[in-house]
């Protein structure tokens, strides 16, 4: 995993090859055109790319308009705006409307480190999960990524893509098949699992192989997408593993975890941990230090897999 | 073809029995929002009898004009339109607002042919209308947009961000119209948040402006003729109205934003608006 990419590049280049293929994509940005890497894009379709300004509101609505005159827009901005500023246009104009329109979230969870909470964006995921017909996708790599753009541009209804800017290592081998709504087994185990998406995915693998050496089998699931979720291998896991642990890039409340939770109590009751932030803003250092400061690394979700599995044999225990 | 004689003649009766279904419609629901319904009524029926380049049989044809309804709380008028325009049958206004049925008491555009976006929430209809007069222009193609809000409504940040987008973007394709009936939900726009000077804001704001007496239908049915009001820039149309237009007992009284005519005030109202003999 030497080799790492900013996945923003990947989804540069996957919407550049589809506007190439379909004259009806677009794009738009909030004055993003830089850090949505839309600047080839507008090289190659000047007319093709519609920068709002700072103006997020409009962002969306004017995505939603496009999208009735048979465009299929792609309207990218920093998620920390893109879903906090318009969150009421997402509902109404797109989801509820059943609008054709993918909405980009850049730099998402706490890639802008040093800029502090307002511009960390580690609520949005909970926020979009809880609307009606909207489609959550959380990329873990370049080929993740690319294969999202494309999947949304096929999608029959509004997608949020949430992309960070770290640097990432490929999580997939070349012959993976992705599909959405489908988890990505990317390890097989039967001891525990380990739940995660976006940028915790590289690190959910690197602790299961430290798991590993310590006797446990981990399997790890790539939830790419958070709704609709993928119940029947959230089942299997409760169903054939001892526990689960979930890792998210986002506060524990409303998130992946709590998408997790609902299935497992639903299906088939079993021990939990939620890792993420706790329920508070993080504080401001590199993106490397806050999920540090958080325990978001291999060798944090390696220890807090261990304890839910010392947990379960105490209650294992007391049970008997 | 009817002369232009006739057309007018044709509009007062058509605008006469949207009112009257309206005020039936509201009476029977046991809610809706009467007031404003009938401020923009005349605008409805100006664009959607003589302007709009639509048609029922095909909703969805991609060169169709598109009218949105920003001002969704307006959705008895809107329907009534629709539904005496042939986009759905007269009878499921019965429906209006009742359990399970499509029409909904704000718009919603996967539910109901003709209606082009879902609105309710203010400040929604003039950015989406932007985005789609930019797929127009992309395409190279005639057909238009046009738009309706509220006067309150403009309270909205929403729409000023929409209103820079315009006209920096220069689209003569775009034309919003402004129910100006200068009451919001309870009071007046000026007492509440204050609108004016409002052409000169939207002047500002790169816009050709005119303004029309709401309910004159002539003069509505020129201004729409003439749009855009300048090349290159979108045009903005104050349409100065009365809530509570056409019932004289309603006419710009602030408790008929919401309140429902009981059975007596029904039968006042439908006689004022009978078509004359």
């Amino acid at each position: 995993m030497s080799d790492r990419h900013d996945i923003r590049d990947a989804f540069a280049r996957a919407l550049l090859e589809l506007a190439e293929q379909d004259d009806r994509v677009v794009a738009l940005c909030n004055d993003s055109l830089s850090s949505s890497k839309l600047e080839m894009f507008r090289e190659r379709f000047p007319d093709r790319l519609i920068n709002v300004g700072i103006a997020e509101q409009d962002l969306v609505g004017i995505a939603a308009g496009l999208a009735n005159g048979g465009k299929r827009p792609f309207a990218c901005g920093a998620s920390c705006f893109l879903t906090g500023r318009a969150l009421e246009q997402i509902k109404v104009d797109l989801a509820y409307s059943e609008a054709r329109v993918t909405l980009c979230g850049m730099s998402a969870g706490v890639a802008y480190g040093p800029l502090g909470p307002t511009h960390h964006s580690i609520e949005d995921l909970a926020w979009l999960r809880a609307i009606s017909g909207l489609t959550v996708v959380v990329p873990a790599d370049e080929a993740e990524t690319a294969y999202s753009v494309r999947a949304a541009a096929d999608h029959p209804g509004p997608v949020f893509i949430r992309l960070s800017r770290m640097p990432l290592g490929a999580v997939h081998s070349p012959g993976h098949v992705f599909e959405l709504g489908r988890a990505g087994r990317l390890r097989e185990g039967d001891d525990v699992t380990l739940i995660a998406n976006g940028v915790m995915v590289e690190r959910a693998l690197e602790a299961a192989e430290d798991l590993a050496g310590r006797g446990v089998e981990a399997r790890v699931l790539n939830m790419a997408t958070l709704e609709p979720i993928d119940r029947q291998a959230i089942a299997s896991a409760a169903r054939e593993t001892r526990g689960i642990v979930t890792i998210e890039e986002h506060t524990v409340h409303g998130g992946l975890g709590s998408a997790v939770a609902e299935v497992v109590v639903a299906t088939h009751p079993v021990p939990m941990k939620i890792l993420g932030f706790p329920g508070v803003f993080a504080p401001t250092g590199p993106t490397s230090f806050i999920l540090e400061h958080f325990g978001l690394t291999a060798s944090g979700i390696c220890g807090a897999t261990l304890e839910l599995l010392e947990t379960d044999v105490r209650l294992v225990e007391v049970a008997t | 073809m009817i002369n232009e004689k006739e057309l007018i003649a044709l509009l007062h009766t058509r605008a006469r029995a949207t009112r009257r279904r309206n005020l039936r419609m509201v009476h029977e629901a046991g809610i809706g929002h009467i007031g404003g319904d009938l401020s923009a009524t005349d605008i409805l029926t100006v664009l959607y009898s003589a302007i709009l380049r639509v048609d029922p049989e095909h909703p969805d044809d991609p060169g169709r004009d598109r009218f949105i309804m920003s001002k969704g709380h307006a959705a008895g008028a809107y329907y009534t339109t629709l539904a005496h325009r042939g986009f759905f049958a007269e009878d499921e206004l019965q429906l209006f607002m009742q359990p399970l049925s499509r029409l909904n008491g704000h718009p919603a555009c996967h539910k109901v042919p003709g209606v082009e976006a879902s609105t309710g929430p203010l400040g929604h209809g003039l950015p989406i209308a932007v985005g789609a007069a930019l797929a127009s222009r992309i395409d190279g193609a005639t057909w238009r947009v046009y738009v309706l809000t509220g006067d309150g409504e403009l309270q909205e940040g929403s729409n000023w961000e929409a209103a820079m987008a315009a006209s920096h973007f220069g689209l003569d394709n775009l034309v919003l119209t402004i129910d100006r009936n200068g009451l919001q939900l309870a009071a007046p726009t000026e007492e509440t948040m204050r609108l004016e000077p409002l052409a000169a804001k939207w002047q500002a704001f790169g816009w050709a402006v005119r303004e029309v007496d709401g309910h004159d239908l002539p003069a509505l049915l020129e201004a729409y003729r003439n749009v855009p009001f300048q090349p290159g820039r979108p045009s903005c149309l104050i349409a100065h109205t009365h809530k509570g237009q056409g019932v004289s007992f309603m006419s710009d009284g602030p408790s008929w934003h919401h309140k429902v005519p009981d059975a007596v005030q029904l039968e006042l109202a439908l006689a004022e608006l009978e078509e004359p003999a």
